[in-house]
């Protein structure tokens, strides 16, 4: 394993569309609930800790060469808001061009032709890992540090936030995103053994009712 | 579960000239340029120029709305399945260099969609002079700037000006109001860009963009060819 690879697949750089989407960020700046660093910290801490757990989980057990289609449904039951399964779609499709463009392997054409309008991002991410190499531990860590590094540099745009502080939450956010991954790393083990029902099934109500409501917006700067 | 009917392989991952089924794909030709230079309003002209010749699609970059999609649905210059708008999260230039891949699913999905087509123009969002499009993107790309920007332009330079396959110099007719000199503008553009060609144009009578339009013609010739 080149651990190397792990850099390459979470750099904010990697050509997967991340870069149109907020995590939910822009409906929570305008409605009110990120005003600033302490505010996108507490939405960060909440994203990481539930949506960003599963987004871990799944990527964990896909990275363990979980079927990739029970994954996609588990994360279909996880996503209520329909605005969500479809962005989540969306990036799993701009994952798997870059992943199979930077890591060819077999896996990810397999998954390509049977999900052509994209599976779930972090079923991707999951199977992109083994592509690269990587393993479970590294497939959560990278889902768990997309699940916040998404709205922090997104709130930079959107708030004319100071790009020092922002980066500052992440790195206080880092020894939560460890514990994040240990427990995604040993759901994902249990998936293999006793199958989906054992991810983890946390959701912010606010980030899925956010997402219906930005979903409407005729003016907006992100897409998700 | 979702199968794959319309094609033999997976759908492909970058600028390949072939589509998955064998198949030569679409003439891609991106359009970028500032704000406001007039580059919706070419694409509008092209559309009506070539649409009774040529199978065609647009896929607009706006920045934060539709409106640039909106505005070819209301001039109605191609039917709406023909016209896919991309949200590009802030960053237009991103969009068309860093991160490709929103506009590849676009007109990947034109293709399989309203297919087949013979031209796909992908208009970015209005950005500065260093906005270029990826080669993984399209094929040929257009800078359009106009006299009202500032006549001093060309001379600046960057990636745009320097280096597109064709330079656009619009709204020549305004060059007496704003006092613009188009025989200055031209030797800058000369100066930077060697061989490439300039066309100078204006919208608002005849021949409008028909000096655009031949040069798209040629691209395609040499595409097909």
């Amino acid at each position: 394993m080149s651990r190397a690879a792990l850099l390459v697949l979470a750099d904010g750089r990697f050509p997967a569309g991340g870069h149109a989407h907020s995590g939910g960020a822009e409906a929570a700046v305008k409605a009110g609930r990120i005003t600033g660093a302490a505010s996108l910290e507490d939405f960060c801490r909440g994203r990481l800790h539930t949506a960003g757990l599963v987004a871990a989980s799944l990527a964990a057990a896909a990275a363990l060469g979980v079927d990739a289609v029970a994954l996609d449904g588990a994360a279909d039951a996880r996503t209520p808001s329909p605005a969500l399964r479809t962005a989540g779609r969306k990036l799993g499709r701009q994952l798997m061009r870059a992943a199979r463009a930077t890591w060819p392997s077999a896996e990810l054409d397999d998954l390509a032709r049977r999900f052509p309008k994209g599976a779930h991002q972090p079923v991707v991410l999951g199977v992109a890992a083994r592509a690269a190499g990587l393993g479970a531990v590294e497939a959560a860590y990278c889902a768990a540090y997309e699940s916040v590094s998404g709205p922090a540099s997104a709130t930079v745009r959107l708030l004319s936030l100071d790009p020092f502080d922002a980066t500052a939450v992440l790195a206080r956010l880092a020894p939560e995103m460890d514990r994040v991954a240990d427990r995604a790393v040993e759901a994902g083990r249990r998936v293999v053994d006793d199958g989906v029902d054992e991810l983890p099934a946390g959701s912010g109500p606010l980030l899925e009712i956010g997402a219906e409501v930005h979903a409407a917006w005729a003016v907006r700067l992100f897409a998700s | 579960m979702h199968l794959d009917h319309s094609h033999d392989g997976p759908s492909a991952v970058s600028a390949d000239a072939r589509r998955p089924d064998g198949s030569r794909r679409a003439l891609r030709i991106g359009l970028g340029g500032p704000v406001g230079s007039g580059k919706t309003a070419t694409v509008a002209a092209l559309c009506r120029a070539l649409r009774d010749e040529l199978s065609l699609a647009v896929v607009t970059n706006d920045i934060y709305t539709r409106e640039d999609a909106e505005f070819l649905l209301r001039e109605a210059v191609l039917p709406p399945e023909r016209i896919t708008a991309v949200e590009t999260g802030a960053c237009p230039h991103t969009a068309i260099r860093d991160d490709i891949s929103a506009n590849l699913e676009a007109v990947e999905d034109l293709e399989d969609e309203v297919g087949p087509l013979d031209l796909i123009l992908v208009e970015s969002g209005g950005d500065n002079l260093t906005a270029t499009f990826s080669k993984g993107l399209v094929d040929a790309q257009i800078f359009v700037i106009d006299v009202a920007g500032g006549d001093d332009i060309p001379r600046k330079g960057g990636p745009g000006v320097t280096t597109a396959d064709l330079l656009v110099v619009n709204k020549t007719d305004l060059a007496p109001y704003v006092g613009s000199d188009l025989s200055r503008m031209a030797a800058d553009a000369k100066a930077q860009r060697a061989e490439l060609p300039v066309v100078f144009q204006s919208l608002r009578g005849e021949p409008g963009v028909r000096g655009v339009a031949e040069w798209v013609r040629a691209q395609l010739s040499a595409w097909t060819a």
